[in-house]
């Protein structure tokens, strides 16, 4: 938090004029809103000045009350006063407006660029970072706007008041102009030194709930092992340091806000010495004295104010540099060339000489021919982490090849419009992901599918009987808010969600994982009887290798045979050890 | 006198600095738990109203030390009150006695008047730090004394009935609920007692030079508080739709960056894009619905400022003469008025704040209430080391809330017997096994192990010597090393290498990235759930049990991890009495002993063999089972 940032102010102005520029009406309304506050809170002070010299001294030494006078006086101190209440609202409400776009800005901008980046950066970032900078970066970046209209104002009332002091007396005004530097001294003293503590107890708040969440997270493991005493004494060690960083920080405060109250009083004592030997010698009245001693205590706070404008300063500047790295990610290339159309009939699938590596690593998939005839079953074989996920993720353009060429019907993928591409080819992940929406909406995903459609890719992918079980059937919620679905579902709806679509190359990455094998084969089947498409299949179960037409056994980044799942086994000791190891892991699965 | 002149601007700004904090605390992964914890506080809060005496006498009794903040608390109040009383006199002094004496400027007068004054401010904020941090000394030790205590109790309170929501629940009292307590203590709290004070005493200075314009000063100021508070009420409504609005933003944002995978192989960006700018525009609403209520809320300070003020001129101005009152004492009047309204207008401020602490203080009360279900003994009788044998007699069990779960069951397990126990979802299987290791006491009849009753046997010989291994093998943020050294209480790392060995683990160590130094993750999602798995049962090496009672995992592990797996599980198992919750039917097949439990109820006993000649539900089950995978 205590940032000490370079060239603060030149790029402190840039942001806040990008800021500025975006909401031009909004921000001039509420400066506008504090300016008059300003005018309107020094007006009060020369109102009750006057109000002192002209209706309540002459009342009191005359005995005679001048009735217009009074009323009158009462009507401006009110007036004032209103004055002051509306200002305020217009500044606050037109400050809230423009921090609140500001801050709808940068989500529209952020969450277009997690949309447009490659999955690859997905893969890099963590979703925790990604969301902390649509919520903490975000709110940091533009926290500055609230108190930037009223520091503008605190400007404007400093000016108006010491050139009012001056009006009085330019002895008074030599106290302002000694007090107020010292006020602005103190306030940046103040929170320098609160800034560290600060961001201290911000931290040990988040570490004393990280250990209680994991703790309690972990009950059932901390019981089995004994260990209560051991988690209480940890927690006792955060809350600790939480104690000890909010004592340095009440110490802080307990310092520098006593003082900053006294400073002005001093002041104000000063001024009245000063002061009443003025009228003494016949140089001010009463009423002025009384008119500058309220400027004093006016003048106090808004230092505050402004010394919080200076603290948010760094941070919205850090925050925004940061917003600004993500926001300019690299998009994903869009459709080149040419474009060709597609044919309406299941595509042959060739994979030349591909390698593929994430990141600095080494290639996942190396130098690597496959090619899946139209209309024909692949399954891909190999152990955990020999690169069939990245093999899979291909086809549809999640990656792009470091080296060599997949083509589709004979073109190049990267030739051809990626909305043709994603048309064609219908990947099913493992993992599914379901969006918090009705089963409905989660297959068909917000297209206007038939109800024919519906019911044929649902039977294709035996969902059909669990979807009608469902509470509302079709329309039941689905995820977070809704139904809990089993794995197996889970996978049987995104079966058919790709079904749906028809593709005329069905990708199956582990896609039925979780499915029970009965049904899977059953599925299986009845996908190679109904359905016109190229398929690869990635498969663990020998009764899904079986009904393929073809297997590839991948390791070690290349496909290293190929043939009947019966030619493997008498080919390839390496495929029939994986090929045992998967059946040892099926054998038995209940409840 | 800080900005009595504006005492709307005072408030105003303060609640700018209290969402500039509040900011900050985003960064707080449970900031918006908190905030929703915050606003069911509230909800519970105004039901609850006539309750916060009884909250307030029982936090006394739980934290002593409060006692004494007390006094603090109104030490630093009155001091702070003197403070901003001083110079408000201090300008009628000077002008009815310094500047408008009948016999003229009174030199010597207005010099000490202002010493004396200038005397008090320095020795006001002197005493002002040093009362302000003991108090702050205080408050946080009682924080910090209630925190750990209400953690430690959370821990000692059965987990049998755990799940999402109560972990959640209890994560929130030693979190968010102690945080409201921290806030008021350290705002609301001092606010509380420093502006009655501030209040009193002025109204008690103002009735000296008039007590008619006291009381005018009062009846004008009096609508503030119900305003204030009626305000306050539509401002948290609206920010309570903000944050579900927020809520749904981020759910939507999460969606776009999880489901990044499918929304490019389907492009739907364009679909995920538009449903992003739906849920950005409510919540810009809505923001903007609330930031009504605030941008309203804080001139009332002013407006009623000017109202009293103006009252308070023209009153004096008029009638004033004639109660005796002068032209330094009006003046004096005016500037107290100011005062008043500030602390005033701070009241209604607080007050919800007041009941949010209150109705947080009582939910962390309530847990300390909470009866620990799973007395330890007193003095209680160790185990032997070695197998242990199983009696249980006539065992039932029902949650508090809910039916019995377990009804009248039975069964002596011999020593070293591996037992494997089936049934479907919600048979009571799982419960059974939780009344084992203790997780919970039976309602009901009597477990015994190693021929001792369960009840009798103290905390520590347990731990050792019964060992359960859940189905997912949590662990905690560190390294893979410290994670399974947590088996056994003292245990070094020649232990912990040992206990790997024992259970064939060298391999899978040595294919880590840093081998036992290897960062876990948080909760072990570094790991996959077999390798948690893994150290679930390294762990139960280390620990040496004569019980074992494994709940065997359901999700698919990959077949390298699950030959590892099994490979150790059997090491583990060897010379120990093992009790599992059995997910497949290979781990009944092998095991000495199954028990078959539906809705509850013991309903089958005996080998594989004997049961599947029985014909029961058990010869069902494997008939199924046989079916699904018959060509294998």
């Amino acid at each position: 938090m205590a940032e000490r940032v370079p060239g603060i102010f030149r790029r402190g102005a840039r942001i806040l004029s990008r800021y500025i520029r975006a909401n031009p009406l909004a921000f001039s309304l509420s400066v506008l809103g504090a300016a008059i506050y300003a005018a309107a809170a020094v007006g009060t002070t020369v109102i009750i000045g006057r109000v002192t010299n002209t209706v309540i001294i002459p009342t009191f030494e005359s005995g005679r009350v001048e009735r217009g006078m009074v009323i009158s006086a009462g009507i401006a101190i009110l007036a004032v006063g209103l004055v002051r209440a509306s200002t305020i609202i217009l500044r606050r409400y037109f400050a809230a407006m423009v921090a609140f776009r500001t801050q709808r800005n940068w989500r529209r901008q952020l969450v277009a660029t997690y949309l447009e980046v490659p999955l690859k950066y997905h893969r890099e970032t963590p979703t925790g970072t990604l969301l902390a900078h649509a919520d903490s970066d975000i709110v940091a970046a533009s926290e500055v706007l609230n108190p930037l209209p009223f520091s503008i104002g605190v400007v404007t009332l400093v000016v108006f008041a010491i050139i009012n002091l001056a009006m009085v007396d330019w002895l008074l005004m030599m106290i302002a102009l000694l007090l107020f530097p010292g006020l602005i001294i103190i306030n940046r003293l103040y929170t320098r030194r609160a800034e560290l503590p600060l961001g201290d107890v911000q931290r040990r708040v988040g570490q004393v709930s990280r250990v209680a969440h994991e703790s309690f997270d972990g009950a059932l493991v901390v019981k089995t092992l004994g260990r209560e005493q051991d988690e209480v004494d940890r927690l006792a060690v955060a809350a600790d340091s939480l104690r000890e960083s909010r004592v340095t920080l009440g110490r802080i405060r307990g310092t520098f806000e006593p003082l900053i109250e006294a400073l002005p009083n001093l002041g104000i004592i000063a001024l009245l010495l000063i002061g009443s030997w003025l009228v003494s010698v016949g140089r001010l009245n009463t009423g002025q004295v009384v008119q500058a001693a309220a400027l004093f205590g006016l003048l106090a706070f808004p230092m505050r104010v402004f010394g919080y404008f200076l603290q948010e300063l760094p941070r919205s500047v850090v925050a925004s540099a940061r917003l600004d790295v993500v926001i300019a990610a690299e998009r994903e290339a869009l459709a080149t060339g040419g474009v060709p159309v597609l044919p309406d009939t299941p595509l042959a699938v060739r994979f030349r000489d591909v390698t593929c590596r994430h990141g600095e690593d080494p290639p996942v998939l190396e130098h690597l021919d496959l090619e899946i005839p139209a209309g024909k079953v692949v399954a891909l074989v190999g152990a955990t982490g020999a690169g069939k996920s990245t093999l899979c993720e291909l086809l549809p353009r999640l990656v792009d090849p470091e080296i060599g060429v997949v083509t589709l019907g004979g073109i190049d993928l990267r030739e051809l419009d990626p909305a043709e591409v994603r048309d064609a080819v219908a990947l099913v992940f493992q993992e599914t992901f379901l969006f918090n929406e009705s089963a409905r909406e989660n297959v068909t995903l917000g297209e206007p599918v038939s109800d024919e459609r519906l019911l044929e890719a649902a039977s294709i992918a035996h969902s059909i009987d669990f979807i009608r079980a469902l509470p509302d059937g079709w329309d039941t919620e689905i995820g977070e808010r809704g139904i809990t679905l089993s794995g197996g579902q889970r996978q049987r709806l995104a079966l058919t969600r790709a079904l749906l679509r028809r593709p005329r190359v069905l990708v199956l990455d582990d896609a039925t994982s979780a499915v029970d094998p009965v049904i899977e084969a059953a599925i299986l089947r009845d996908l190679r009887s109904s359905l016109a498409t190229s398929t690869l299949v990635v498969a663990h179960r020998i009764s899904t290798i079986e009904l393929a037409d073809e297997v590839a056994f991948l390791d070690g980044g290349t496909i290293v045979a190929r043939g009947s799942h019966a030619e493997l086994l008498s080919s390839s000791p390496d495929y029939v050890r994986l090929v045992q190891a998967y059946n040892d892991l099926s054998a038995g699965e209940i409840s | 006198m800080s900005a009595d002149v504006t005492p709307g601007s005072d408030l105003a700004e303060h609640d700018d600095l209290a969402r500039l904090e509040h900011a900050a605390a985003f960064d707080d992964p449970t900031a918006l738990d908190h905030e929703r914890a915050e606003a069911a506080a509230a909800a519970d809060a105004s039901e609850k109203r006539g309750r916060a005496l009884t909250v307030l006498r029982r936090g006394l009794a739980e934290s002593p030390e409060l006692g004494r903040g007390f006094k603090i608390t109104v030490l630093f109040a009155i001091i702070s009150a003197i403070g901003r009383l001083t110079i408000p006199i201090l300008v009628q002094q000077i002008i009815q006695n310094g500047l408008l004496a009948d016999e003229g400027f009174r030199v010597g007068f207005t010099l000490t008047a202002c010493g004396l004054a200038a005397a008090i401010v320095v020795s006001v904020s002197i005493l002002s730090r040093i009362t302000y941090v003991r108090l702050v000394l205080t408050s946080e030790s009682m924080l910090r004394n209630l925190r750990v205590r209400a953690f430690g109790h959370a821990h000692a309170l059965s987990v049998a009935d755990h799940n999402e929501t109560r972990r959640g629940d209890l994560t929130a009292r030693v979190t968010s609920d102690i945080e409201t307590i921290a806030r008021f203590a350290q705002y609301g709290a001092v606010a509380w007692i420093v502006d009655t004070v501030v209040v009193a005493g002025t109204l008690i200075v103002m009735s000296f030079y008039s007590w008619q314009l006291a009381l005018v000063t009062m009846l004008v100021a009096t609508p503030i508080l119900p305003l204030f508070r009626f305000m306050q009420r539509r401002q948290l409504k609206g920010y309570s739709i903000v944050r579900t609005r927020v809520g749904q933003t981020f759910s939507e944002i999460s969606e776009s960056v999880q489901g990044a995978a499918p929304i490019r192989a389907y492009g739907l960006q364009r679909r995920s894009r538009k449903r992003l700018d739906v849920a950005m525009d409510q919540q810009y609403k809505a923001e903007m619905s609330a930031a009504r209520w605030f941008a309203f809320m804080f001139p009332l300070g002013d407006a009623f400022g000017g109202i009293a003020l103006a009252s308070v001129v023209m009153i004096g101005a008029w009638w004033g003469p004639g109660w005796g009152l002068d032209a330094g004492g009006l003046i004096a009047c005016l500037f107290l008025v100011q005062l008043i309204l500030g602390p005033i207008a701070e009241i209604g401020e607080i007050l919800d704040q007041t009941q949010t602490a209150i109705a947080g203080w009582a939910k962390v009360l309530n847990l300390l209430d909470q009866p620990i279900d799973v007395v330890e003994p007193q003095n209680g009788t160790e185990l032997p080391a070695g197998a242990l044998a199983l009696d249980i007699e006539h065992v039932g069990f029902t949650y508090r809330t809910g039916g019995p779960v377990l009804t009248d069951v039975s069964i002596a397990i011999p020593a070293g017997t591996a037992v494997a126990i089936v049934g479907e979802t919600g048979s009571g299987k799982t419960t059974f096994a939780k009344l084992l290791t203790r997780l919970a006491d039976p309602t009901t009849g009597v477990i015994s192990v190693g021929g001792i009753s369960l009840r009798d046997i103290p905390a520590a010989s347990r731990a050792e010597h019964i060992r359960m291994v859940p189905q997912d093998g949590f662990m905690f943020d560190a390294t893979l090393r410290e994670n399974i050294a947590m088996g056994r209480r003292g245990a070094t790392d020649a232990d912990v290498e040992a206990a790997i060995n024992e259970l064939g683990l060298d391999d899978w160590v040595a294919g880590l990235p840093h081998g036992l130094d290897t960062e876990v993750g948080e909760r072990g999602e570094g790991m996959s759930v077999g390798e948690r798995q893994l150290v679930a049962l390294a762990r139960a090496q280390l620990a040496d049990p004569g019980l074992l009672v494994l709940d065997e995992a359901t999700s698919a592990v990959d077949p390298r991890t699950e030959r590892t797996l099994t490979n150790a599980l059997h090491r583990l198992s060897e010379g120990r009495t093992t009790v599992s919750i059995a997910h497949r039917l290979s781990t009944a097949e092998q095991a000495d002993l199954i028990l078959v439990f539906d809705k509850g109820v013991l309903v089958e006993r005996g080998s594989h063999d004997e049961l599947v000649a029985e014909g029961g539900r058990y010869a069902e089950l494997y008939r199924s089972w046989l079916g699904n995978t018959g060509q294998s």
